[in-house]
């Protein structure tokens, strides 16, 4: 009848390989190609970039609500940097960088923040999901998608994002438990940005580290530098290869931060302090990358300014093509479009009903 | 005074049992506590204990009969000072058991009496049809089988599906035939396995998540609504989810106010669904077989009161309904009766009792309550010229306010009296039995309402 200690339980490790001055561990550092880092600093750089101007549209009225990515492109490009095109993304609603690095389209993107459905629709050849606005709820799906790919012997796996407030909801809890329980190809990246609108990482839990709650689930866990694309890039591969070779889950907490608003109609400013923010600037990843890839030679001021142009041409190339592509989505029956697979007969006497009074008014007002 | 003890109801919906031991026998002493004999149900085996004191006088049902009847007497005790070899059962013994059925029919409950109606033959079965008798329990469980052997997508998911062949028995055989890969065992979370069936019908395949009842659904609302009901839309047409969410819904017999509740109104107010209510058996199979294939998320409604009754089913080798379809299951004239589940068949009840005082009532099958079959509930109205609208549920914001408003909205010329709803009673359902039953609806408010719409009280 001990009193004893458990077992010991695979321990939680943490991994940074990029400091930030942009001096880089060698042996931690994950084996990639020039090409790829250089694309990998590309992506990023759009990313921040393309925020920018979605923010811009929206102050003046031109696009909607929308949750900006500023601070956590590299907790979500280097995520993503270790999944193939046949892999699933499963997005929260705040991974603009990781959905263009998957190839969304910058004008569905723009379209989708103006308040059109079809900029959520999903190219043909693209298995990802779109955006998930209630918290944690895509959590469950990606455990199904991955319960699909096992099935199927597909050999993809899903890649699901998540935040720190995402944490306290029942769907994380379900989702990591039935992850664990039926042993599917799933990797959970947990993007800790210390915020939940205003509530911060620790009213959310006490525990010490949000990666330590894979233990309580079977699976490994890893706390990883958000900020610092190469660990989350080494982290990813990691859990990858766990999940297409051993059907086996992995819960990565990127420790990162939210550098702007929650969303737009959020102002930080009346609960957070301005000198946590300028000590997160200072950890600023594409900085960070910039300064690392700059010492190897990969970056000089010429190549950054052309791709800042090459990166602003195509935004607003973009911008225009979907301004042009929103003025064909004004019929405002469009919006009994897509509600079954088929319209049910008392949808489509609906319809008639609207485009009858609709026909109307328009007569009355001429 | 000799004690007779009968056959146990062992859990809410037992009707039966078989008497599989007796671990006492005639002329043993017993004490209170002393376990006598053990009984097996659709769902476990039990021990029956002794409450009182004696010695066994007379066993009067043998160990191993089958299909023995709830309250059926099986021994009689003689108390003390009694002789126990002068003890006689203080009423003769049921009849014997059938002879044991079927495997396939193990779960097989005794019929109630069979509604005698006017049928009208549903258009989908050719003349000449060979019409087999089946409960709803092994119409839906043949719906699902037929489905999963036809397509490797489809598969069942939810609490003691697998193992436990359903907390009803209705996934009876399916883990043996299909495989822990498709007859899936989940952790307790309505949430969780909704959300992961919701993910697996967006990757392409075709769940079918069985709650054990929609009560325990409540907790998985979100997923039903929020991710399968929307995804779809908000996708611009591109992400499918066909997925179907099915289990027992409405009140069962004595399971109290929490697990007896009707959730028909509840999924049929959200766009994005399909909503489906089957009564019998036939319709059970036909429309889940179409639930599974529609290419939408259906909340698929079952009564866990239904399970054991039998109905025809035709013996065809794919019986597909429409969905969206409502059934005159009765031709009348004089008042239409609307209902849909298990008040179909308390509908058809009325129409008898209607029927001897001269009233000739039209019962109409919804079937489907979500797309609503208003057009054929109009076209009774039209010969009728009053309804009745008769819902196992709470009245308000209910399916029948639903069928009553498009009747003022679409059919106010033609009633000659105000549409009038039979309901259950709008609180939370009692545990009492008297009580329970006096709240819940039957087939006299069905005729009170129907005298009243007629003017014949």
């Amino acid at each position: 009848m001990p009193r004893a200690r458990m077992k010991e339980l695979e321990p939680i490790e943490i991994l940074s390989v990029l400091d930030e001055d942009g001096n880089f561990d060698k042996e931690l550092a994950p084996d990639i190609a020039d090409e790829k880092l250089i694309a990998i600093f590309r992506a990023m750089a759009k990313a921040r970039l393309f925020d920018e101007r979605l923010l811009n549209l929206q102050r003046q009225g031109k696009l909607g609500t929308f949750a900006p990515v500023r601070g956590q492109e590299a907790a979500q490009v280097g995520a993503v940097a270790a999944i193939e095109a046949s892999d699933w993304l499963v997005p929260s609603f705040r991974e603009t960088a990781a959905m263009l690095w998957r190839g969304a389209s910058l004008e569905d993107i723009f379209i989708f923040t103006a308040g059109y459905n079809e900029g959520l629709a999903i190219p043909d050849d693209s298995n990802d999901l779109p955006t998930c606005v209630p918290v944690a709820s895509q959590l469950p799906h990606a455990v199904g998608i991955a319960y699909a790919q096992k099935y199927r012997q597909t050999g993809s796996v899903v890649m699901a994002f998540f935040g720190d407030g995402a944490t306290s909801e029942g769907d994380f809890h379900e989702a990591l438990n039935f992850a664990g329980v039926f042993e599917v190809p799933v990797v959970f990246v947990c993007q800790n940005n210390q915020w939940a609108i205003s509530v911060p990482r620790a009213k959310q839990t006490r525990a010490h580290s949000l990666a330590q709650k894979a233990i309580a689930y079977g699976f490994p866990g890893i706390q990883v530098d958000g900020n610092d694309v190469l660990a989350v890039l080494k982290a990813a591969r990691d859990a990858v290869t766990r999940a297409r070779e051993d059907c086996l889950p992995t819960l990565i907490e990127c420790v990162t931060y939210r550098m702007g608003v929650h969303t737009t109609a959020d102002d930080p400013t009346v609960y957070r302090d301005e000198e946590e923010v300028e000590e997160w600037e200072d950890r600023d990843p594409i900085e960070r990358l910039r300064l690392h890839m700059r010492s190897r030679g990969l970056l000089d001021d010429k190549a950054e300014d052309a791709m800042a142009e090459e990166l602003k041409d195509e935004i607003e190339s973009a911008w225009k093509s979907a301004r042009d592509t929103m003025e064909g989505l004004t019929d405002p029956s469009m919006m009994f479009d897509h509600l079954f697979a088929e319209p049910t007969t008392p949808l489509r006497a609906q319809r008639n009903a609207f485009e009858a009074l609709r026909d109307d008014r328009k007569a009355a007002n001429e | 005074m000799a004690i007779e003890i009968t056959m146990p109801a062992l859990s809410p919906t037992m009707e039966k049992g078989t008497l599989a031991k007796w671990l006492v026998k005639e002329g043993d002493t017993i004490k209170s506590g002393d376990v006598i004999a053990e009984i097996e149900t659709d769902k476990a085996t039990m021990e029956v204990e002794a409450v009182d004191e004696g010695t066994v006088a007379k066993i009067l049902v043998a160990e191993g009969s089958e299909d023995v009847a709830v309250g059926t007497p099986i021994v009689v005790i003689a108390e003390e000072g009694e002789d126990a070899s002068d003890v006689k059962p203080a009423a003769a013994p049921a009849p014997a058991a059938a002879p044991a059925p079927k495997k396939e029919e193990v779960f097989e409950d005794t019929p109630k009496a069979p509604v005698t109606s006017v049928a009208v033959a549903d258009p989908a079965i050719p003349a000449g049809t060979k019409m087999v008798s089946t409960t709803v329990r092994e119409a839906l469980r043949d719906a699902m089988a037929e489905e999963m052997r036809k397509d490797a997508n489809v598969f069942v998911m939810g609490e003691e599906v697998a193992e436990y062949q359903g907390a009803y028995k209705v996934t009876q055989g399916l883990l043996q035939e299909f495989g822990p890969d498709r007859v899936i065992d989940t952790p307790i979370t309505e949430h969780g396995f909704a959300g992961l069936g919701s993910g697996a019908a967006f990757a392409g395949l075709k769940p079918v998540i069985e709650f054990m009842t929609f009560n325990f659904a409540m907790q998985a609302i979100d997923h039903i609504i929020n991710s399968s009901a929307k995804t779809r839309y908000m996708s611009g047409g591109l992400v499918s989810s066909p997925i179907v969410f099915r289990g027992p819904n409405g009140a069962a017999a004595r399971v109290g106010a929490q697990h007896s509740q009707n959730y028909a109104s509840w999924y049929a107010h959200v766009p994005g669904l399909i909503v489906i209510a089957p009564y019998d058996a036939a319709d059970a199979k036909g429309l889940l077989k179409a639930a599974i294939r529609n290419p939408n998320p259906v909340v698929f409604l079952e009564n866990e009161l239904l399970y054991g009754e039998s109905f025809d089913v035709p013996d065809l080798d794919d019986y597909v309904l429409p969905i969206g379809k409502a059934r005159v299951c009765r031709e009348g004239t004089d008042v239409t009766i609307v209902s849909y589940s298990i008040a179909v068949g308390e509908s058809l009840k009325a129409a008898d009792k209607l029927a001897e005082e001269g009233i000739s009532a039209e019962v109409i099958d919804l079937r489907t309550i979500r797309p609503l079959d208003i057009d054929t509930v109009i076209e009774s109205v039209k010969k009728t010229n009053r309804c009745v609208v008769a819902e196992e549920g709470w009245p308000t914001c209910s399916v029948s306010s639903e069928v009553s408003a498009q009747l003022m909205e679409k059919a106010f010329d033609w009633l000659d009296a105000p549409v009038t709803r039979a309901t259950n009673v709008d609180v939370p359902l009692p545990y009492a039995n008297n009580l329970e039953k006096l709240a819940l609806l039957n087939a006299g408010d069905i005729v009170k309402a129907a005298k009243a719409v007629c003017y014949k009280d």
